[in-house]
């Protein structure tokens, strides 16, 4: 290997670590504020590049499908528990938030299908469909449990993925896509080729990240997530609801791995079943950062993006082996070097 | 009308009874005080009052029935709960802190940062740790700050879990002095305390509460002449 190659190698790393950071800070951001380790997450990337490339081939994604079942699912849900609380006066604000809002995307694809809308037009349709789905599991699948312990929302996640992964073959088949390159354009530095995307993937990440500063720094609802993420009951005694902190959570989340999966449908084919490959690597990148802080995750991420690009050049067939044996000395430093954050106590 | 009202109301933690048919009023513009040993309930009374534990009986509001709603929705409502644990947010600012106390009122900034003057106003101390992390201050400045937290929400009814717990006898008798002149807002007041004749001299109305009962009531001025508290829980002379 020649300094030429590794720089290669290393921009690609660094552009595929990116892709991993958007994920890995959802992940870290989720499980603050709910306990949930999200694994269905790199499903929710996977999703948006074949709703996508569906979107391109002028074909109907089948993300409509799912939204709309979820959707139907939740508002039942929420209108029966509002009834229940004898709380009937909020019946047309559930209706609107659980049916209304996450359907007005899909009804635009489904009124424009047929017709090749612009490019743009197409990322934010896609983005704005995909946006529900993981707000509305957090609804139906973990809402009701979420006084559980962290092993039951974890063991509910894997079975969550599973599932998924099975309507995505259903919705979506078994043929891998890959969608058009966002921007042609490739720049030599320093003798290195540096393709346009990467540097858009890697701008991206920056911009998702400052974004996400600013949003806890500078607005209530920030901070009001910032704190049930700190102290769930101190949250609650000022009136901050956690099923509220969550939905926001899981929204903003989904917005990075929306991006994530917009940004690697060019670069990377996607099956209904990639996410959950591409979901475990922002993991790591999440178990670096010990789940709880945003630079160090952000960080290893991009640790494992080079970490993956150096494997796969040395020996492709041991790449995954490389990675994810990454995860043991890392856990084995982080158990010895961290003071244990406790498990908050239930009062 | 009675602001809070609590009517025949039992907590129970599986077979073991805290709370059993506890009935209690706090009026408005009133502070109103239960005393009692460790043990005695006096902490799941509160937490139920809140919303966060469930119980039999019946709570109302000026007379509406608020058994059901949740905690956030008391919120709403105006109550506050200040915990014996404080609960703050240890690790974000005193600002911070403050504003997220303002959280469930919709009457616009200038409002908010006029009860944010008005805590400094109260609290000098905490003006000078703004942004400093909660989880830094000392044990009387917490307590400052969860009450003046509390505050910020412009509470109909704060409620108030052993606000003396922990402090030095010199902090304690200076909480004690800021609840009482919290009467001149017209915020009513249910406080918790061990302290029993700091909260009695404070208060216009005790309660008395033994294991998960209430035992005595009257008003505050008669209950600290009463000779059976005083052998029980005035003898030592607190304070």
């Amino acid at each position: 290997m020649n300094s030429q190659i590794a720089a290669i190698l290393t921009i690609d790393g660094i552009a595929s670590g990116a892709i991993y950071v958007l994920i890995a800070i959802g992940f870290v951001l989720i499980f603050a504020v709910t306990r949930i380790i999200f694994v269905p997450f790199g499903d929710v990337t996977a999703f948006t590049a074949l709703t996508l490339a569906s979107l391109e081939g002028k074909q109907l994604p089948g993300t409509i499908g799912m939204v709309a079942v979820l959707a139907a699912l939740a508002t039942l849900m929420e209108i029966f528990g509002l009834w229940r609380a004898d709380e009937l006066k909020r019946i047309p604000r559930a209706l609107f938030f659980y049916l209304v809002l996450p359907l007005a995307p899909a009804a635009v694809i489904w009124l424009t299908s047929g017709t090749l809308l612009p490019a743009a037009a197409r990322i934010v349709l896609t983005v704005a469909v995909i946006l529900p789905i993981a707000p509305l599991l957090n609804r139906i699948v973990y809402r009701p449990i979420a006084d559980s312990t962290v092993l039951v929302l974890l063991i509910v996640s894997v079975a969550l993925h599973f599932a998924l992964s099975g309507l995505g073959l259903l919705f979506f088949g078994p043929e891998g896509v890959r969608t058009e390159s966002l921007i042609d354009y490739t720049a030599i530095i320093a003798g290195t080729p540096v393709s346009g995307q990467a540097m858009l993937i890697v701008a991206s990440a920056i911009f998702f990240s400052f974004l996400l500063y600013l949003f806890f720094n500078y607005t209530l609802y920030g901070k009001a997530l910032y704190a049930t993420s700190i102290n769930r009951t101190g949250a609650r005694l000022m009136g901050i609801r956690p099923q509220q902190s969550g939905t926001i959570a899981f929204l903003v989340g989904s917005l990075m791995a929306a991006a994530s999966g917009i940004l690697i449908a060019p670069v990377n084919t996607i099956f209904y079943d990639s996410g959950f490959i591409i979901g475990l690597k922002a993991f790591v990148g999440a178990i670096i950062g010990g789940m709880v802080s945003f630079p160090v995750t952000a960080i290893g991420s991009a640790f494992v993006g080079i970490l993956e690009s150096f494997a796969a050049f040395l020996s492709s067939q041991f790449k995954e082996v490389i990675v994810f044996s990454v995860l043991i000395p890392v856990l084995l430093w982080r158990s010895y070097t961290l003071v244990h954050a406790e498990e908050e106590d239930d009062e | 009308m009675a602001l809070l009202s609590i009517e025949d109301v039992c907590v129970s933690y599986g077979k073991a009874e805290a709370v059993r048919h506890v009935s209690l009023k706090v009026e408005r513009g009133q502070i109103v005080t239960v005393i009692g040993p460790n043990g005695a309930g006096k902490t799941s009374l509160l937490t139920t009052a809140i919303g966060m534990i469930p119980s039999t009986g019946v709570i109302k509001c000026d007379g509406q029935d608020i058994t059901r709603l949740d905690t956030e929705s008391r919120v709403e409502m105006g109550f506050c709960l200040v915990p014996e644990r404080r609960e703050l947010f240890a690790e974000m600012s005193v600002h911070d802190n403050l504003r997220l106390g303002a959280y469930s009122r919709r009457d616009g900034k200038a409002a908010i940062q006029q009860s944010m003057d008005e805590v400094f106003a109260r609290f000098p101390r905490l003006k000078e740790r703004l942004s400093q992390h909660a989880g830094t201050l000392s044990g009387g400045e917490r307590q400052m700050l969860a009450l003046g937290r509390a505050l910020m929400a412009k509470p109909k009814l704060l409620m108030l879990d052993e606000p003396s717990l922990g402090l030095a006898p010199l902090i304690t008798r200076e909480i004690f002095r800021i609840i009482a002149s919290l009467r001149e807002l017209g915020v009513s007041i249910l406080l918790i305390e061990q302290n029993a004749r700091a909260a009695l001299e404070t208060a216009d109305f005790g309660y008395v509460m033994e294991v998960g009962e209430i035992v005595h009531s009257g008003p505050a001025a008669t209950l600290i002449d009463d000779p059976r508290l005083i052998s029980t829980y005035l003898g030592g002379g607190a304070d």
